[in-house]
């Protein structure tokens, strides 16, 4: 007798539609791993270590091998320098062969040997900054200025070895202490925290201004949309320089206009002085990322039934009513699922305020704190510790986004 | 709230409010028209409000509030307190002009702001619907002067030369009597600046980026959206996670690597990093999309005798081009308007992108004319491309939940 009964476990047409996703996946999984996993897993190896700029570039052996004449006498002249400043070199050596014609008399500097014309030296481990000299009696059969420059023209090979703060197993909390012991940490997370908050409730509720506006069919309102998404859509770059012109202090616009007025008695330094450079740049991070906002929840408002709003018509609901007690409760989903994301990426901005104020009075966040210290103070690792914090933070942020995410799945 | 729901006073005071808002308008759009001062007053705008909006309530007719505006606003400026205070440089016609204009922009929106309102007591619908009304109409014109102002700062400032920028900041025109000479800034910048060359370069890794994004995305976003595999939860929120990793965490490493590597400075570097910021992106929307689609036509090519690559390339991708093009437009704007990975990655001024471009002009000994001029010349095709595809670029926008 036949078992008639459904299939248990995964079937062979199931584990085939599992193989190709995952097949069609793949390329995806790799870059994004290749790209996002390994340079998430490497910032947080150099938080651990005392990385400086220069440290990117490997310091080389140099050397110098050249012929010399004192009096009657002509010399072989060996320089051997280690650049780095900070660590020895391992292993240095060197191997030149000789001209013809050209034979060491004198005794040969401890490590080296010859054998035929080759000579090779073995220096052994040269100090930080080490710039050592060896000097041997030779002889010269024939024209010693050709010996020179044959001399001048061989090939030195040489080598060293410095090791690579990267990659050996010097580790240090440094980074981190010196980050949480300085005063400057708190006050940056406290600017960071006044430009995330400010700035994405800002753009949330300027936008949901704006969403009220044109949530209603009138002849141009296509065009006032496409002209509300402008700040949105340029590139960063043109408009910050754009406001940094308008309110230059000089030669701005803006500032004429508040002298002309009367508002103000001379020009104002608005991406300069210490409290207004922060309230600047959170305008300016509301005026640009209002228009997203506003597409949102324009968006959702069109899809809200407007059976609900004649049926409170008839009730003799009044506008604000309808708005507070219909419209809200319908579009808190979005905002909330808005702001939590607004929040996380008004968080991770950089291109903003690095260009507006490059980080200067009082407007420096983390984000542009991770390349003042990595760039501009060229200690990459404490840059790299930056970055941790920020990634701490951030999980802590998507923990709560995805959970306000199921809630909201509508998005 | 309540003690507001009476004509005689919503009237006047939303009329006060209307006319401080105008005559700030007007003040700011005389400045800017002419470099000469008019300077909106406090005093003067409540009054020709007030006035305005008593008598737009009290004889409840359109024509006279219109002549009680004009009036108000001439005796206001005969005895001095006019809402506009005008310079020496606006003669006595000007002024008499540009009062009735003022007049006129208090007192015609003001009409139909109070059109339903009674001098007694309104009922809470009147009330709220003129607040509304002035809401709206204050609305437009604050948002519409935050987005012209500053992008018409930039082309205006682009055409000034050196002397006129210094000589009034305040001189909004634009002089057409130079003729070519407007766009000296453009050429200089075409011809000494190689800013062809970057364009073309920002051109094709956007194009580069934009199909490499697609080719990684598509298959991903419809694995994720049709198939049926472990981990397909987890899969989409995970996608929504790394896109949310900030850049300036990840430009640090790549910094390292490239420079160890010798990819720093070359563009191929760049089409290299680009897609993969995009991709979580492109998948996450277009998972969305292929959500949407019918799963009954895939089904019917599946009986049929289509194998699955078959009906993804033969029904569901032309289903799909759309989305495909919003997606695909986006990309293209992110990669367009990059400027982080670019500042950090390039050095060499002949790989340099548009953006890249731009920064290295932000130097004191270049003049901000150059400046702006080259801000006009990244900004316009992305501006165009959008008022082009505006419909698609919208709904990409809207698809691709918030990123930054």
């Amino acid at each position: 007798m036949t078992d008639i009964s459904p299939p248990k476990g995964r079937g062979a047409l199931a584990r085939r539609e599992a193989r190709l996703a995952w097949g069609l996946l793949f390329p995806t999984i790799a870059i994004v791993a290749l790209v996002v996993i390994v340079p998430l897993l490497a910032i947080f190896w150099i938080s651990f270590k005392p990385v400086t700029l220069g440290d990117l570039r490997p310091a080389e052996i140099r050397t110098r091998v050249a012929l010399r004449e004192r009096g009657d006498q002509a010399l072989l002249e060996l320089r051997v320098i280690n650049p780095s400043r900070e660590q020895e070199m391992t292993k240095a050596a060197l191997n030149v062969t000789l001209p013809e014609g050209v034979a060491l008399t004198g005794d040969l500097p401890q490590g080296c040997a010859m054998d035929g014309q080759d000579l090779s030296c073995d220096f052994g481990t040269l100090e930080a900054g080490a710039n050592e000299r060896f000097r041997v009696d030779a002889q010269v059969n024939g024209d010693t200025r050709e010996a020179e420059r044959a001399m001048r023209d061989a090939e030195v090979t040489a080598t060293g070895h410095v090791s690579n703060v990267l990659t050996n197993s010097t580790f240090t909390l440094d980074n981190f202490r010196q980050l949480f012991s300085g005063s400057e940490f708190w006050s940056v997370l406290g600017i960071t925290l006044f430009y995330t908050v400010f700035g994405t409730l800002g753009a949330l509720v300027v936008g949901l201004f704006a969403a009220l506006l044109l949530n209603k069919s009138f002849r141009g309102q296509g065009i006032l949309r496409g002209l509300y998404l402008f700040p949105y859509v340029a590139p960063v770059i043109a408009v910050a320089f754009t406001w940094i012109t308008l309110f230059d202090p000089y030669s701005g616009s803006a500032n004429a206009l508040l002298v002309q007025m009367g508002v103000s008695e001379g020009a104002i330094n608005f991406f300069g002085a210490k409290p207004l450079a922060l309230i600047m740049v959170t305008v300016f991070e509301i005026w640009r990322y209002f228009p997203l906002s506003f597409l949102f929840i324009l968006a959702r408002m069109q899809s809200i039934d407007t059976d609900m709003y004649e049926a409170a018509d008839m009730d003799g609901a009044s506008p604000f009513q309808k708005f507070w007690y219909l419209s809200m409760p319908q579009l808190l989903g979005i905002l909330s699922v808005l702001f939590l994301l607004r929040f996380i990426w008004t968080f991770n901005k950089f291109d903003d305020i690095f260009l507006l104020t490059g980080g200067n009075a009082g407007t420096r966040v983390l984000t542009v704190n991770v390349y003042e210290q990595a760039f501009a103070v060229s200690n990459i690792g404490a840059g790299a510790a930056v970055a941790v914090v920020i990634f701490a933070c951030l999980l802590v942020f998507s923990g709560l986004f995805f959970r306000t995410m199921s809630r909201e799945e509508g998005l | 709230m309540k003690i507001l729901h009476k004509g005689y006073l919503t009237g006047p005071i939303i009329g006060a409010l209307w006319a401080l808002v105008m005559s700030v308008t007007l003040g700011v759009a005389i400045s800017f028209a002419t470099g000469a001062a008019a300077k909106p007053a406090l005093i003067g705008s409540l009054i020709l409000g007030l006035a305005t909006g008593f008598a737009r309530v009290r004889i409840a007719n359109r024509w006279a509030a219109d002549a009680v505006a004009v009036i108000v606003a001439l005796a206001l400026m005969a005895v001095g307190l006019g809402a506009l205070q005008f310079d020496d440089s606006f003669n006595f016609v000007w002024r008499v002009a540009l009062s009735v204009v003022l007049a006129g922009a208090v007192s015609i929106p003001l009409n139909s702001i109070l059109r339903e309102l009674r001098f007694g007591a309104l009922t809470r619908h009147q009330f709220e619907d003129a607040v509304i009304r002035f809401l709206t109409g204050f609305g437009y014109i604050f948002f519409t002067a935050i987005v012209v102002i500053p992008f018409y700062v930039m082309v205006m400032t682009s055409m000034k030369s050196q002397q006129q920028l210094m000589l009034n900041p305040l001189d909004f025109s634009i002089d057409l009597s130079r003729g070519w000479h407007l766009f000296d800034s453009y050429y200089e910048l075409m011809t000494q600046f190689h800013f062809g060359r970057y364009l073309w370069t920002s051109f094709y890794v956007s194009v580069l980026t934009v199909l490499l994004t697609l080719l990684f995305s598509v298959p991903g976003a419809y694995a994720v959206a049709r198939l049926r595999f472990r981990g397909q939860k987890v899969f989409s929120r995970g996608i929504l996670l790394i896109y949310m990793v900030p850049m300036i965490v990840l430009a640090l490493p790549i910094y390292i690597a490239y420079s160890m590597v010798g990819l720093r400075n070359s563009i191929l570097g760049i089409v290299m990093i680009y897609p993969v910021t995009t991709i979580p992106v492109a998948l996450y929307m277009l998972q969305g999309y292929f959500r949407g689609l019918p799963v009954e036509v895939e089904e019917a090519g599946l009986m049929d005798g289509l194998s699955r690559l078959k009906v993804i390339w033969k029904i569901t991708l032309p289903l799909a081009l759309p989305a495909m093009a919003s997606v695909g437009l986006y990309v293209f704007m992110i990669a367009w308007n990059e400027f982080l990975l670019a500042f950090m990655l390039l050095d060499d001024p002949s790989k340099f992108t548009l953006t890249r471009g731009i920064a290295s002009l932000n130097s004191s000994e270049i003049p901000r004319q150059h400046l702006m001029a080259g801000a006009v010349i990244a900004t316009v095709p992305i501006m165009a491309l959008f008022l082009g595809l505006e419909r698609f670029m919208t709904r990409g926008l809207t698809a691709g939940a918030v990123k930054g």
